[in-house]
């Protein structure tokens, strides 16, 4: 008999082939880890609150997975939100929710991470609960559940999920879930209470905020009057965790490999972390300050054991800004001479079209089936300056006509809608740049050449969003209604252009991005709103087609809770924010100066190679702060 | 060259699909640093080809594919490469170099050997066994056979090599399995067949099936002489 036909699944055979895709939920996938249960510790639970095939596409699941299955004391599974069709089953038969490796219940861990990269997935982190059997909230939970720690982007402003959670890990994970484990060792042998653990970790292990010793205090306005631990020694403020030299930090050798096509299948490597352009608008470009590189000849090993371990047939670059990377020219034609022999394919990530780029996409791409993509976010230079987006219509233009005689006919163009200071000269702005792609396309390639259909654009427009520890945390939001006008004038700007016929136009959905915008800035008066809106039935929100706009606003009056208090509100420079007690290493006065340069004087800031701007990511002295001085 | 590889599929991993199996084995030859044959072009992928593609829920100790390589040691390292990169579930049972002018594989595939037992409680009713030793001893053994185009009214009683009960209460088939015409005849459908004639609502759930064997035929259309696929193989 072979020795699997016994392993353990904690679905049933008729479940497994009534569901969509039971591929998602059986594990023991190539390079899965698998532990003898009885040998180690520490039982931890990584989460992705979405499907599988997003989940399993996230990198920082995959290195902390691989980092702490290092540990010889600890076994790290994987768990991810199961599909509707499974969730209803579990509930209706109480199935309780399990790891993939083990297929043991959640519940009987010691810890579940829980890593949170959208606000539209918070709904989820509930279902991942309730489907474990763990108290929703955390001042429910005794020793006999899991510690439930959140990490990733959205926990920089953890306010709103604060009761679910019993402790936020902020910034790397990397550097501290060693400590971490060592005090939950070192608690449970001293039989120490859970609460005495939770307080010895935010007391001791930097990086670590555990929202039930902190009271916030509101003024009559809403805003936040004061937030302020409520034990001795708990810190103040929270500044965020970071790895000092990204070329010798853990990074998995041996990423799992799923049976099912992911979203991101193929081997992806990390070339830096942070970015040093500072777009007001974008939360990563402050987030991961300073910018770190990952030493090339580190990477290039790893390219070639990773592509070995995994039998994947794509690589890909992982960084907010490759064509910053200062090794890229060497990194690119390294893996293109090297991918070439092993007939695996390179999917580079938006580089800054110039010549360089435009050669190595014609080796790695076909021209005729790829498209040039360019994010100018901003329809006019004025916004553009405002937004400090360096990409000029030149820059644009010119890329463009060196594609168009390299063979490509297609561009994508990505915008967004509703940024501070916007007018409908800016709006227009938008139409116009599109249109004048097309007439340098038509300018450029003579009619005999043009076998491919003529020139493609497509024109995509997201609405913007403000998000926390951004130089535009102070904007106010537009309305759904502000949101779906400028859409239309964006349609009807295209629609008068000569080129019309070339460009495709799409926007995003409004009503989600407004959610999105109200729990970005959200304080704790929204958790109650989340818990109640998942218990009458929202979840998966960030899928459109179960995104439940009406029950989410019934929610919001029924809680007494007004949306547009996070949104349009006008946001004074003084006002305390729910996430100022927590530091990315980039200073409110920085981010308030770049505030006011974008909306009063309307001017860029260089990047940080050009010019330090004192933002204050200095004070981990690393990466691009110190580079040329050591 | 060609390369014909007989594996194993049991346990969870019968919930795992078709196209998800061929992707699990194109990874496997590159984690096993086989020297497999691509095709050229911008994406180039493996000279590879299936048997017989297994349904979701089935286990098998007779799956086979074919790929082309461009050199080897011996049959006997490349299987134990292979089972060094494959997962729990998996397992490479043979390695086989094909004559130059072996056919392709899924064309060759000719019959299937399967064993149905039925699942705990859910048998058609008490006396099963003997029923369906009537049902198969019948001169014709009228059938609905739905395909993606049309439905089909068939005899199965020519496609039904061999049966037997076997004495842990399973049941053994030898099934017609070629691709051409009405040939192939799956395992549930003979059961389902019996089902509606003994007027039982068929669950197809109730099946456990597992794919003992596939052969190919080295005889003629009258008379058979049909070999595992890995026999027409030298394994040097």
């Amino acid at each position: 008999m072979n020795q699997n036909t016994t392993q353990k699944l904690a679905l049933t055979d008729d479940i497994l082939l009534a569901i969509e895709k039971p591929a998602r939920y059986i594990g023991n996938e190539v390079n899965a880890v698998i532990k003898d249960k009885e040998k180690i510790d520490i039982r931890m639970a990584m989460c992705f609150p979405d499907v599988y095939e997003i989940g399993m596409s996230h990198l920082g699941i995959q290195i902390l997975y691989d980092m702490l299955n290092h540990y010889e004391d600890t076994w790290c599974e994987r768990v991810y939100s199961p599909w509707v069709d499974l969730d209803a089953i579990m509930r209706e038969r109480h199935i309780p929710l399990f790891a993939l490796e083990s297929q043991d219940p959640i519940k009987d861990f010691d810890f579940l991470g829980i890593t949170i990269q959208y606000e539209l997935c918070y709904t989820n982190i509930l279902q991942i609960l309730d489907l474990s059997d763990i108290p929703l909230e955390a001042k429910d939970r005794t020793w006999e559940h899991p510690i439930v720690i959140g990490g990733g982007p959205c926990t920089y402003n953890p306010e709103p999920i604060a009761p679910f959670f019993d402790l936020f890990y902020i910034g790397e994970g990397e550097t501290r879930y060693r400590d971490l484990l060592d005090l939950y060792k070192k608690c449970k042998a001293e039989h120490k209470s859970r609460e005495e653990f939770l307080l010895e970790t935010a007391r001791t292990i930097p990086g670590m905020y555990v929202p039930q010793f902190y009271d916030v205090t509101y003024k009559e306005d809403g805003t936040i009057e004061s937030f302020t631990p409520n034990k001795e020694g708990v810190p103040a403020t929270i500044t965020k965790e970071m790895v000092t030299d990204l070329t010798h930090t853990t990074y998995p050798e041996k990423p799992v490999v799923p049976f099912t096509k992911i979203t991101q299948d193929r081997v992806v490597l990390e070339i830096q972390r942070g970015c040093i352009r500072g777009c007001r608008f974008c939360q990563a470009g402050q987030l991961y300050r300073p910018v770190r590189e990952k030493d090339v000849d580190t990477l290039k090993q790893y390219a070639v054991t990773m592509l070995k371990n995994t039998g994947h047939e794509e690589i890909s670059l992982s960084s907010l800004s490759s064509s910053d990377y200062s090794a890229l020219n060497e990194l690119i034609e390294f893996l293109i001479e090297d991918c070439d022999k092993r007939r695996v394919n390179i999917s580079l990530p938006s580089l800054r079209i110039d010549a360089f780029s435009l050669d190595v996409m014609s080796k790695v791409q076909d021209v005729k089936k790829s498209s040039l993509t360019f994010a100018p976010e901003a329809g006019t230079q004025r916004l553009r300056d405002v937004i400090n987006k360096g990409l000029t219509r030149e820059d644009i233009l010119n890329g463009s006509i060196e594609a168009f005689k390299g063979g490509w006919s297609r561009v994508k163009l990505y915008f967004m809608l509703g940024l501070p200071t916007e007018t409908e000269e800016d709006i227009a702005g938008i139409a116009e740049l599109s249109n004048e792609i097309a007439a340098a396309y038509f300018e450029t390639v003579p009619k005999e050449e043009r076998s491919n259909g003529s020139i493609q654009i497509v024109a995509s427009t997201s609405f913007f969003i403000p998000k926390p520890f951004t130089p535009f945390q102070w904007a106010r939001m537009c309305t759904k209604e502000e949101f779906l006008d400028k859409a239309s004038l964006t349609r009807k700007a295209i629609m008068t252009q000569l080129n019309q016929k070339r460009i495709k136009y799409n926007w995003h959905e409004a009503d989600a991005s407004v959610m999105e915008g109200i729990l970005a800035r959200g304080d704790r008066k929204i958790a109650s709103v989340i818990l109640s809106a998942y218990k009458k039935g929202c979840f998966y929100d960030a899928w459109g087609e179960y995104f439940k706009n009406d029950v989410w606003m019934e929610t919001f009056a029924e809680c007494n809770v007004d949306p547009d208090f996070y949104t349009v509100r006008e946001r004074s420079l003084d006002e305390i924010f729910p996430w100022d007690f927590l530091s990315c290493g980039v200073s409110k006065d920085f981010l308030k100066r770049e505030w006011l340069r974008a909306t009063t004087e309307g001017v860029t800031t260089p990047n940080c190679r050009l010019q330090c701007q004192g933002c204050g990511a200095n004070q981990y002295g690393v990466g691009v702060c110190t580079e040329g001085r050591s | 060259m060609k390369v014909r590889i007989k594996f194993s599929k049991t346990g969870p991993l019968k919930f795992i699909g078709h196209l998800d199996m061929m992707r699990f084995f194109q990874k496997a030859i590159r984690r096993a640093d086989i020297d497999v044959t691509y095709t050229t072009g911008f994406s180039p992928h493996q000279v590879m080809a299936f048997a017989n593609p297994l349904g979701v829920g089935l286990e098998s100790t007779g799956e086979y594919f074919d790929i082309e390589v461009n050199s080897y040691t011996t049959m006997a390292e490349m299987k134990d490469k292979l089972n060094q990169v494959v997962v729990p579930g998996v397992e490479i049972l043979d390695v086989c170099l094909l004559p130059d002018d072996a056919g392709n594989a899924m064309a060759s595939v000719a019959a299937a050997r399967y064993r149905i037992s039925f699942r705990e409680g859910m048998e058609p009713c008490a006396d099963w066994e003997s029923r369906f030793a009537s049902f198969c001893e019948q001169e014709t053994i009228p059938a609905t056979k739905t395909t993606k185009k049309s439905v089909l009214e068939i005899d199965i009683k020519p496609s039904l090599y061999e049966w037997q009960i076997l004495p842990d209460h399973s049941i053994m088939l030898f099934l017609n399995a070629s691709s051409s015409g009405t040939g192939n005849i799956k395992p549930a459908m003979v059961l389902e067949t019996f089902f509606k004639a003994e007027g039982i609502e068929f669950d197809p759930y109730c099946l456990c099936i597992t794919r003992i064997d596939t052969y190919t035929d080295l005889g003629t259309e009258d008379a058979h002489r049909f070999v595992p696929m890995n026999e027409v193989g030298t394994s040097c």
